[in-house]
């Protein structure tokens, strides 16, 4: 379905990847190439294995892959801790963002962009310098300052924690961004602001891949790719308006679709 | 699961003060008897009333039974198979630091604690006692110069003896627990404050205990007293050498704070822990107690446990005076088969005294880690308050925690307030912080710092610093 025409090289390629927790299959043979400035998304049921894909790409322990490659700029990352894939450029924007007390949000952002930073090669940057970034960052996810003197997540509403996270993916700039059901639990104004957000930390250099159940997101930021997941597996992939047919008529319609090759 | 190994190994802790001075030392004869303690007492030179003191409180001792009640595991310690007095050979009178044996001052340079030039830019005076003598006090000149007495107790006992006879002993007295009674009969050194009336110190005061005899033990006996108006902070700071055999400390520390005086004693306790088989490590067994005597006053203590095999101490505040004051901030951390069985007890004697209690208990690896404590109301306590907060954090899932509060009340018109929790460091929480690029070590480092905030907040700032540091070392591992 993908083009094979691409100018660049992808920032991301699944291949046929086979991945089990606690010696149960999760996926079952998943491919994916996204490349520069591509917006993908995945749908499907609820436990057709779209979050797994995403953690597997983040590297959370929990999940072995039984074969096939993730690579990553070219490079696989299979054996890659979380901690490398985050400062080279892998970001996976939490379904459910994790509490946790007592450390400051504040210290918590600059620690983790400094790491990229760091990787990066550029300067990191003390407490003075990192209060003038995120600043300009909050502004994009419309974040009060006083959130920053919170402990992670912690009392965070449902919309604040995933605004929160979007703050992460701003003051991170990776390359591949993976949004997992981001747009769960939001509003319709908060739907807007993460959304605009999103849109506005993403170019030409980056892609990302929205995990979703819902057509409501993909109306503010139109994907280039939609790919439906079953069963571990991506049954069918199409253009934008294949979310729209999916909204109409149901994962029923998707039932009895062959896994295309 | 691969992360509960990864946390394993991180909690694993490299001791970095584990090494011996090759010193040549003045040790007696292993054993306790009544003959060993008046030989102590001849060699400090005391007057007869201390010996008196001794000779007491040892009948005492041997009439007792070693406390069970805390349920520690660990093998008797046999009395008589302990050297009481072990001390550096050195020069009969020094009188200034340049007559200290250099591998003494080297030693304690590379324990951090430069006695030489450099403390002077830290604005800290420094006891420091090795085995079982202080072998140097810093700036004794400039804290006369405001009245404020710091010295070893052997030379309080020699030139402020009327302090001495008056105060020593009535905090914790000989009798008051078996550890107790066996330091009173035995103690060789220790430190001695006095803070004159209104005076407020002009800088830190602190204490480094240094083990480095394998088979002596250690029995200090510290002594601070805060005339009315005063106030003093008070650093200590203890490591020891890594032998396989089990060092014994026994120490007592009093503290007494008469009208609106104020004392501040914080401790960063870093013994030898033993490996990772719970072989060797220092036996801490402390009675800590502040006394205050006084309106308005003020006793905190804090305290960061990070070693021993065993650690027995409940730094306590007797709160007589109307409207005094007492506090207890603890961090505990507990790795492999370490044992910690550490509190406080408040006992409000006085109308409108006021206590706060936070404990933080981290345990990891095989480890147990107890919080005990005391709050007591006594009948004339009206219009007291206590607020106690027990937390405890398990990383992995062989470590135990604890918490044991007593509360007693006879006065109605009281409150007494007590909150717990127990949390565990989880796969997720260490994920999430991994996947935003932060490593492993430094997570879960993160994740106890945060943990221990309200603890390290209420320390000293060079002391907190080295807090955060030391916690940080103890889990450092082999990770990546």
């Amino acid at each position: 379905m993908q083009s094979k025409m691409k100018e660049s090289d992808p920032i991301l390629e699944v291949e046929n990847l086979f991945a089990s927790t606690d010696n149960l299959p999760i996926l079952k043979g998943v491919s994916l190439s996204v490349y520069p400035g591509e917006i993908h998304a995945i749908m499907g049921r609820n436990g057709c294995g779209k979050s797994t894909l995403s953690k597997i790409i983040a590297g959370h322990p929990s999940y072995n892959i039984t074969s096939g490659d993730i690579k990553f700029s070219g490079e696989n990352i299979n054996s890659l801790e979380p901690e490398e894939r985050s400062q080279s450029g892998i970001f996976l924007g939490f379904q459910y963002p994790i509490e946790i007390p007592g450390v400051s949000n504040l210290e918590f952002l600059r620690v983790s962009t400094n790491a990229r930073r760091k990787f990066l090669k550029k300067e990191e940057l003390d407490t003075f310098d990192f209060e003038e970034l995120v600043k300009e960052k909050l502004e994009l996810v419309k974040m009060d300052h006083a959130f920053l003197s919170r402990s992670v997540n912690q009392g965070f509403s449902g919309g604040e924690k995933k605004r929160n996270e979007i703050l992460q993916m701003a003051l991170l700039e990776p390359k591949i961004a993976i949004l997992d059901e981001t747009d769960s639990g939001l509003d319709i104004d908060a739907l807007r602001i993460v959304a605009s957000g999103i849109k506005k930390i993403s170019n030409a250099q980056t892609g990302i891949i929205l995990i979703t159940h819902y057509q409501r997101l993909l109306d503010e930021i139109e994907p280039n790719y939609v790919h439906v997941m079953a069963d571990g597996q991506i049954i069918k992939t199409g253009g934008s308006d294949l979310a729209l047919e999916l909204e109409k008529k149901g994962y029923e319609w998707t039932d009895n679709f062959v896994k295309e090759t | 699961m691969v992360n509960e190994n990864l946390v394993k190994d991180v909690v694993k802790e490299p001791y970095k003060y584990g090494f011996v001075t090759d010193i040549e030392t003045e040790k007696i004869a292993k054993g306790l008897n009544e003959d060993i303690i008046r030989l102590i007492s001849q060699k400090k030179e005391e007057p007869k009333y201390l010996l008196d003191f001794r000779l007491k409180a040892f009948k005492k001792w041997q009439n007792m039974d070693e406390p069970d009640w805390a349920g520690l595991g660990y093998k008797q310690i046999d009395y008589q198979d302990i050297i009481y007095y072990s001390a550096p050979k050195q020069k009969e009178k020094i009188s200034s630091l340049d007559e200290v044996d250099p591998k003494l001052l080297e030693t304690f340079d590379k324990l951090g604690i430069p006695l030489t030039e450099q403390k002077k830019l830290t604005n800290v005076a420094v006891d420091a006692v090795f085995d079982s003598v202080s072998i140097a006090t810093t700036f004794r000149e400039e804290l006369a110069e405001h009245g404020v007495i710091f010295c070893s107790i052997s030379e309080a006992v020699k030139n402020h003896s009327d302090l001495i006879e008056k105060y020593l002993g009535t905090v914790v007295p000989a009798s008051d627990n078996y550890f107790a009674a066996l330091n009173s009969a035995v103690f060789s050194d220790g430190s001695f404050v006095y803070i004159p009336k209104g005076v407020t110190c002009p800088m830190d005061l602190s204490s480094y205990f240094r083990i480095n005899s394998g088979d002596s033990g250690q029995f200090e006996r510290t002594l601070i007293i805060a005339e009315e108006s005063s106030s003093v902070s008070y650093l200590e700071g203890c490591t020891a050498p890594m032998f396989d055999t089990n060092t014994l400390h026994a120490a007592v520390v009093e503290l007494i704070a008469l009208d609106d005086a104020s004392i501040k004693y914080s401790t960063v306790q870093n013994w030898y822990a033993g490996d990772e088989e719970g072989v060797g490590g220092i036996f801490n067994f402390v009675t800590k107690r502040g006394k205050c005597l006084g309106k308005r006053s003020k006793i905190s203590w804090s305290q960061v446990e990070t070693g021993s095999s065993i650690t027995w101490k409940y730094p306590s505040c007797l709160l007589l005076g109307e409207e005094s004051i007492g506090e207890f901030y603890s961090v505990a951390l507990t790795n492999n088969l370490q044992q910690a069985d550490t509190g406080t007890k408040m006992i409000h004697i006085g109308p409108k005294t006021k206590s706060t209690i936070v404990s933080k208990g981290i345990s990891a690896g095989n480890s147990i880690n107890s919080y005990r404590g005391l709050v007591k109301m006594g009948t004339k306590a009206a219009g007291s308050r206590n607020y106690s907060q027990c937390d405890s954090m398990l990383i992995g899932d062989q470590a135990s925690a604890n918490t044991f509060p007593y509360i007693k009340s006879q006065q109605p018109n009281s409150e007494i307030e007590h909150e717990a929790s127990t949390c565990r460091i989880s796969e997720d929480q260490l994920f999430y912080l991994q996947s935003r690029g932060i490593e492993f070590e430094e997570a879960v480092s993160m994740m106890v710092s945060g943990f221990c905030r309200d603890v390290f907040n209420q320390l000293p700032m060079e002391f907190a610093a080295e807090a955060d540091k030391l916690l940080a070392l103890k889990l450092e591992g082999s990770v990546g």
